[in-house]
């Protein structure tokens, strides 16, 4: 008696084992199968001759990584060299990540350390900014654009976008460099204001250097989304040699009769090389960010 | 007294280079985007308005509005059809699919590998730029080379029911939209509900199953009461953020001939803030462009001062905190 119910308590929890496998294969792992494919894909695409059916490389070359060292072209289209456009790319990454960083440091310092009038409102400011969607507002920034002079103006144009995309990052920017600053002891701060440092002294040499990690993260966090910044460029820039790599890639997916899957993958994946590096290095940080201004 | 005001002017020092660029990209867009919306700005008087800004070329009307509201844009109404089913059904993958994924990865999962590949494949598709995730699914989708048909056959689907274009044939084309958003939708919320889950105190876990509970009784009355907040908040942000979100439909449908605004439309896939971005951008209609912007700026303006009072301040900047 007492045996079989033993027996029959173990069929249970077992039965109960198997339909929790059950749920993650059908919840978690079958779903998935569509990104490892892509994923899958684009690498061994990138590296194959031959389009291939499925995503096991076959005729391993590197003729899809062409676009490094010749122009390129896809049917009768030529598209400009690579390196310019990168260095577009580069530009636009490193000019919004100084500019929020330089912008963010100076008023997530203030936010967290300074008590002045209308504090609290200007923090509800910021984060109600960092929850509006910023797209809708794609049309009148196209004709601030055009009142400041920067629309069609080849380099400049860029120039304009990296002051609108490095405006539209900094509420974000500024409430998560907040957060180190509030984790940093008042102590520090104390000690050097008693010795008769200057409160601006106070930031740049004390406080500063000690939230290092935060400048670090919002700097990753801002490169990479002025690296991936499409739709301001496709929208802005309208002459060739100042697209950046997402644009031309755009473009050249357009090209439907024409379509170069192999060096498409190829490019694709130089292109993601920036993202995924920083996310391998600091995913835990830009996971927290990514959540949506989460205390660093 | 010196001292006084410089202790008032010091921190408007520190933040005088933030609200300069707060004014520059969001006020003053936002303040023209209202005075847009009331313009019939177009290609013909854009250059007179750049110079000017209250120039007489540019006449004020509520022809814009009469337009939506009157339904005399005969394609208004199916624009709305569009957006509310985007929204609605990503939505759903973002908040209760999510939910499933999480539990099923944070908490059923017990081997950590494991745990640790599922979550860095199902954070792929939000942390990859857009236009490769674009290119993808352009890929995966294609009859010829892709493998989602192929795929479906091996699962058993009949080949009548599957379509020679998953981009073009209509049913289809708005599967497609949702999956394509789905995955980045159910990646966010995977990364605030595992982050939640691993907050619950695993006393409260382990004292129900020593009780007798089945895993499936914990994740139901232990865990989903616990992430009632969590559920709130991405929800909440996630239908803000749709509602104005078409870059991937603009990727994947739009890249197609003449600036592709044609494919999105007769593929079914126009959602409201795309819409709007093709009056602006491919007929030069600025006004009626804004005006229709503008609804969505007051929809996200009453939205967010709902969360406010929903939230409070504090929660909405913490999402993954658990109440026990």
């Amino acid at each position: 008696m007492a045996r079989e119910s033993l027996r029959k308590r173990k069929t249970k929890a077992l039965l109960r084992r198997a339909a929790v496998v059950a749920v993650i294969l059908l919840v978690a792992v079958i779903p998935a199968i569509p990104i490892w494919m892509m994923y899958g894909w684009l690498v061994s695409q990138s590296f194959s001759g031959r389009v291939i059916l499925g995503i096991l490389p076959s005729k391993l070359t590197l003729d899809n990584w062409r676009f490094l060292w010749s122009p390129i072209k896809m049917g009768e289209k030529e598209y400009p060299n690579i390196w310019p456009i990168t260095m577009n790319t580069l530009f636009l990454a490193l000019g919004v990540a100084g500019l929020v960083v330089m912008v963010s440091s100076l008023s997530g310092y203030a936010l967290s350390r300074m008590d002045f009038k209308g504090r609290t409102g200007m923090m509800q400011f910021i984060i109600a900014l960092h929850a509006f969607p910023s797209v809708i507002l794609l049309i009148a920034l196209f004709v601030i654009l055009n009142k400041l002079g920067l629309y069609g103006k080849g380099f400049m144009t860029l120039v304009g976008i990296v002051l609108i995309k490095a405006g539209l990052e900094i509420p974000m920017a500024t409430w998560i460099i907040k957060g180190f600053f509030d984790a940093i002891p008042w102590d520090l701060e104390w000690a050097a204001l008693v010795d008769g440092c200057s409160r601006w002294r106070v930031w740049r040499s004390v406080i500063l250097p000690l939230v290092l990690p935060g400048i670090g993260a919002v700097s990753i966090f801002s490169f990479l989304s002025g690296w991936s910044e499409f739709l301001l460029v496709f929208t802005y820039v309208a002459q060739e040699e100042y697209y950046t790599l997402p644009v031309m890639i755009y473009h050249m997916i357009g090209e439907f009769i024409h379509i170069d899957w192999g060096m498409l993958a190829a490019l694709g994946l130089f292109y993601a090389i920036p993202t995924i590096i920083f996310f391998s290095v600091s995913q835990k940080v830009l996971l927290r960010i990514y959540v949506g201004g989460v205390k660093g | 007294m010196a001292r006084s005001i410089g202790r008032r002017l010091l921190p408007l020092l520190f933040l005088a280079p933030m609200l300069l660029m707060i004014a520059l990209a969001w006020v003053s867009p936002l303040v023209l985007t209202v005075y847009l919306g009331f313009t019939d700005l177009s290609i013909k008087n854009f250059l007179a308005f750049v110079k000017d800004f209250f120039t007489d070329k540019v006449s004020i009307t509520l022809d814009n509005f009469r337009r939506i509201f009157y339904a005399e844009d005969p394609y208004v109404g199916e624009t709305l059809r569009v957006t509310v089913l985007y929204v609605v059904s990503v939505l759903s993958i973002n908040a209760i699919y999510a939910l499933a994924l999480s539990i099923a990865i944070a908490y059923f999962t017990k081997n950590e590998l494991l745990s640790m590949i599922l979550r860095v494949t199902w954070l792929l598709p939000r942390i990859t730029p857009g236009i490769i995730y674009a290119l993808m699914w352009i890929w995966f989708i294609d009859p010829k080379y892709g493998l989602l048909n192929e795929m479906l056959r091996l699962m058993g689907v009949p080949d009548s029911w599957l379509p020679d274009s998953w981009l073009l044939r209509k049913p289809y084309s708005q599967m497609l939209m949702i999956m394509i958003n789905g995955y980045v939708g159910a990646s966010f919320g995977m990364i605030v509900y595992t982050a939640a889950i691993k907050s619950i105190p695993p006393d409260l876990v382990n004292a129900a199953l020593v009780d007798g509970a089945s895993e499936f009784q914990v994740a139901r009355r232990i865990i989903i009461p616990l992430l009632k907040w969590p559920i709130l908040f991405v929800t909440a942000w996630q239908t803000l953020s749709l509602l104005s979100s078409y870059e991937y439909i603009l990727m994947v449908w739009g890249a197609g001939s003449g600036q592709g605004y044609g494919i999105a439309r007769s593929a079914g896939v126009m959602v409201w803030s795309l819409y709007s971005y093709t009056k602006a951008f491919a007929e030069h209609l600025y006004g009626y462009a804004s005006a229709l912007s503008l609804i969505l700026v007051a929809i996200g303006l009453a939205l967010i001062i709902l969360y406010f009072k929903i939230f409070g301040f504090r929660r909405l900047m913490e999402p993954s905190r658990v109440e026990v």
